[in-house]
């Protein structure tokens, strides 16, 4: 019974991985075996793509250190302070940021931080001649903040509050300082999750595009993604495509590989479920520093978000919300978000399930270990695969089976649950191991079948990251661009795909007035990500 | 029994009107994505063209210029495009080189491009030329010249294009070759300090110019006609430079596998006739090549008209881009 459950938990994360690794080498083949009109150049790393190629690692090593550096202490600072005013919707605004598309976000940064912005605004109002500029590194590295910031608080956040609720009580018994508390409570719980946050930021980062060119002032900016763009559109080069997507996706992976070895695996916790309050931190100066970083982050992030509430008012609201092309682009995105995010969680379950089952203790092989690295790799590696190759590659594949614009809605949902699969494993693995360790042995030894421990025990322990997974995913989906612009399908207009049509177009207004909808979509969906606290949970006998 | 005879006549009236509609041609478009938009001439050209054929146009449209030419090369010999409309001049080598593409065999002689253009395969249907769009309200003394946008004061920025990734991008790199030549390198080394950034296309350039970040930004001398006509503002105004300006003309070509040649021919012929130019400059916003059944709005006569029209041949623009977009990765990276 135990045994064939075991079996079937690994074959469906095998059968998950088998079509991920399908999805995608069936592109990259479809994409080089093609007989297509292409010259290839031979010569494929060449000194300009030295040169790309140090770019995206300085600024990808860099975004990635200063947003995960900076997410501590607010993540720390939030942890602490459960009733902080309006923190549920402080938490919920942290997946605002990756909801939405480069551009928008670019024009809501250079609102607040540009040469014609709020600060140089208050600088000049001071008496400060020079405006500060943000083109260059700089603003490559504030924009990469402005969207992981966020996003590693939000799991370092889901970190902390796993931890039990007797190591507080413990920790206050021992009159443990704010330090100590750090290093053996607090730190323990961060640094478990640091590899994962910090590989997802960097290849955010390493593959980011529109960003990049729009604040990195200049071509010294580049991006390998921009040269593989280069080399599929204007220089049609299929090997170079792949050899550059290669190249991409080895060096992040040994980097990856890296920072997972250098960090120890973390022991779970024992805890009999007890409620979690926190005695520290409740004297007037720790409630004003943490008060203090809460609110500067929030001002970092909600500044440009405010900005791109500001222009977006200034569209002509009314005719957008009567106008049926944006009811249309409207419905299809959220179709798009929904149904992918529906498939990444799913398979993201049967991912992580797998691959604690492989590695359930005494019973690890060299070849269950060897699955058990091919899933985490795969399901964190697969960002880097550039939506471009998916797209083209499946282009080609679908081709003789009649019109492609059929398919493409099927494929971008395929991109797209695809693309958010390394968020819902970051958020999934953690939150699954906790939760198997606490309640696996015990629902083991007391025999429940599979249904239903499914809703007495794993529903209602897994449904806050679920719910977290499941509202990342559709964000990532609702500001994807979509990569089937080749499919030509006039049926599929996305919202983002909208936005940039009338930005195209000359209709500024009516792109800010979109990007204003898409944040609002975005606000809701982080609702459903993060419901009101359930006020009895957990053995109510402390104090 | 009456409302039965009647549903039954009006069935195989349906029925026989559709055995007429399946009768009907179909003409394959493919096009770049802002054409077959609710603005683009897409429908309203459809709607002309189907009153002289009896046949029914039928749009698929890809992202830009460049991605139509990447589809075209994806699908090969067996692509069902009758026509191929929206490639630029600098594609047309590439697009020759597929083979896919046939002679149109029609007499052009009445469509008038600044320059002179004719090809015998893609017939031209709209054009614009390239300008350093500037807001009036910052900007009181716009350069003159490219030589004055080059050597101008750095402190008033311009955004431009990364030729890599856009076609204004590429523009105004032939533009700095045309006019610089071999000392191309040193002009961009110079207009390097006065460039804010470079984006990945004319749409993010567009949106931090009408933003207000910076008072100039790469685009075309059509652009000041939307301002006018549909915003009713003078605010936006192109500055007319001496040495004359690079042209953008995009055309329109017939595919050796089209299902009916003389359809075919038919709408290439009909691209350059005057009701499809008519719609062309208040859709997409670009400049007639021929007279339209109606005079051009007023806006169109306010706007820049370069004395003298720069053009490569895209043979040469083939031959060359990779090593000038070099010349210019390096010239624009120096510190």
């Amino acid at each position: 019974m135990v045994f064939s459950e075991r079996r079937m938990t690994i074959a469906a994360g095998v059968f998950c991985l088998g079509g991920i690794m399908l999805f995608v080498g069936a592109a990259a083949w479809a994409l080089l075996a093609a007989d297509v009109a292409a010259v290839s150049e031979g010569r494929f790393f060449d000194a300009y793509v030295r040169r790309v190629t140090r770019f995206t690692l300085l600024q990808a090593v860099l975004s990635t250190l200063i947003s995960i550096f900076l997410a501590i202490p607010l993540a720390l600072a939030l942890a602490r302070r459960p009733a902080f005013p309006g923190r549920i919707w402080i938490v919920r605004l942290l997946a605002l940021p990756l909801g939405l598309p480069a551009l928008v976000a670019a024009l809501g940064l250079i609102g607040i931080w540009g040469r014609q912005g709020v600060m140089n605004t208050l600088l000049a109002n001071l008496g400060l001649a020079q405006p500060v500029s943000i083109y260059g590194l700089s603003g490559i590295l504030l924009a990469h903040v402005f969207f992981n910031l966020p996003l590693a608080t939000r799991f370092m956040l889901a970190g902390l509050e796993r931890i039990p609720g007797e190591y507080w009580l413990i920790g206050t018994n021992l009159g443990m300082s704010r330090l100590s508390l750090f290093r053996f409570v607090e730190w323990p719980a961060i640094r478990g999750l640091i590899p994962g946050v910090a590989g997802l930021i960097f290849m955010l980062c390493a593959t980011s595009f529109t960003l990049v060119l729009t604040l990195g002032g200049g071509p010294a900016a580049s991006t390998i993604e921009v040269a593989i763009y280069q080399a599929l559109r204007f220089d049609f080069d299929p090997p170079r495509v792949i050899a550059l997507s290669m190249l991409q996706i080895v060096l992040t992976g040994v980097l990856l590989a890296m920072a997972r070895l250098l960090t120890p695996p973390v022991a779970e916790a024992v805890t009999t479920g007890r409620r979690v309050i926190r005695f520290d931190g409740r004297n007037i100066t720790d409630k004003i520093a943490d008060a203090l970083v809460i609110s500067l982050g929030m001002i970092f992030i909600l500044l440009p978000l405010a900005a791109v509430l500001v222009s977006g008012l200034r569209a002509d609201m009314v005719r957008l919300a009567a106008d049926p092309m944006v009811h249309r682009a409207l419905s299809t995105s959220l179709a798009i978000a929904l149904s992918s995010a529906f498939f990444c969680v799913l398979s993201g379950l049967a991912l992580v399930a797998a691959r604690q089952t492989l590695l359930q203790p005494r019973r690890t092989s060299p070849m269950a270990r060897g699955l058990s690295s091919a899933i985490s790799g795969s399901s964190a590696l697969v960002l880097l695969v550039p939506p471009v190759v998916l797209g083209a590659g499946w282009f080609l594949l679908l081709r003789p089976f009649g019109d492609v614009a059929v398919f493409a809605p099927f494929v971008v949902v395929a991109i797209n649950a695809m693309m958010a699969l390394p968020f819902v494993y970051g958020i999934l693995d953690p939150a699954m191991a906790t939760h198997s360790a606490r309640t696996g042995r015990l629902s083991q030894s007391l025999g429940i079948g599979f249904f239903n421990r499914l809703r007495l025990i794993d529903w209602p322990g897994l449904r806050r990251p679920a719910l977290m997974a499941y509202s990342f995913a559709c964000a990532l989906s609702l500001g994807d661009l979509g990569a089937v612009a080749l499919f030509g399908s006039q049926d599929m207009v996305t919202l983002p795909y909208l936005l940039y049509s009338r930005m195209g177009s000359y209709r500024t207004a009516d792109a800010a007035g979109l990007a204003l909808v898409l944040g609002f979509v975005c606000v809701i969906l982080t609702i459903i990500g993060t419901p009101p606290e359930r006020k009895v949970e957990g053995n109510a006998d402390a104090r | 029994m009456r409302t039965k005879i009647i549903s039954l006549m009006t069935a195989i009236a349906a029925l026989s009107s559709s055995a007429a509609f399946a009768e009907d041609k179909t003409l394959t478009v493919y096009t770049y994505e802002s054409f077959t938009s609710e603005w683009g001439p897409g429908a309203k050209v459809a709607e002309a063209f189907e009153k002289t054929c009896a046949c029914k146009v039928n749009y698929v449209s890809v992202a830009d210029g460049v991605e139509l030419l990447t589809r075209l090369k994806l699908e090969g010999a067996s692509s069902k495009a009758d026509i191929v409309l929206g490639l630029d001049t600098n594609l047309i080598t590439e697009a020759k080189a597929t083979g896919y593409f046939a002679p149109h065999g029609l007499d052009v002689s009445a469509v008038k491009v600044p320059g002179g253009f004719s090809d015998n395969v893609f017939v031209p249907y709209d054009y614009a030329h390239f300008a350093v769009v500037y807001d009036t309200e910052t900007v009181k003394n716009p350069p003159k010249s490219l030589k004055e946008l080059v050597e101008g004061d750095p402190n008033e920025k311009i955004v431009i294009e990364d030729p890599r990734t856009s076609t204004p991008g590429l523009g105004l790199l032939l533009w700095v070759k045309s006019v610089y030549g071999d000392d191309a390198a040193a002009a961009w080394a110079k207009l390097k300090d006065r460039v804010l950034t470079v984006t990945p296309g004319w749409s993010e350039a567009y949106g931090l110019f009408t933003k207000g970040e910076a008072p100039m930004v790469f685009s075309y001398t059509t652009s000041p006609a939307y301002h006018m006509v549909a915003e009713n503002t003078e605010r936006y105004q192109a500055a007319s430079f001496s040495e004359g300006h690079y042209i953008q003309i995009e055309v329109a070509g017939m595919t050796k596998s089209a299902q009916d040649p003389e359809l075919a021919k038919s709408f290439l012929a009909f691209v350059t006739g005057p009701a499809f130019q008519s719609i062309i400059p208040t859709t997409n916003w670009m400049m007639p090549v021929a007279a339209g059944n109606e005079p051009l709005p007023e806006a169109f006569g306010k706007l820049v008209s370069p004395k003298k029209t720069f053009l490569m041949s895209s043979d040469e623009v083939a031959a060359n881009r990779k090593a000038w977009i070099d010349e210019w990765l390096s010239a624009m990276s120096q510190n």
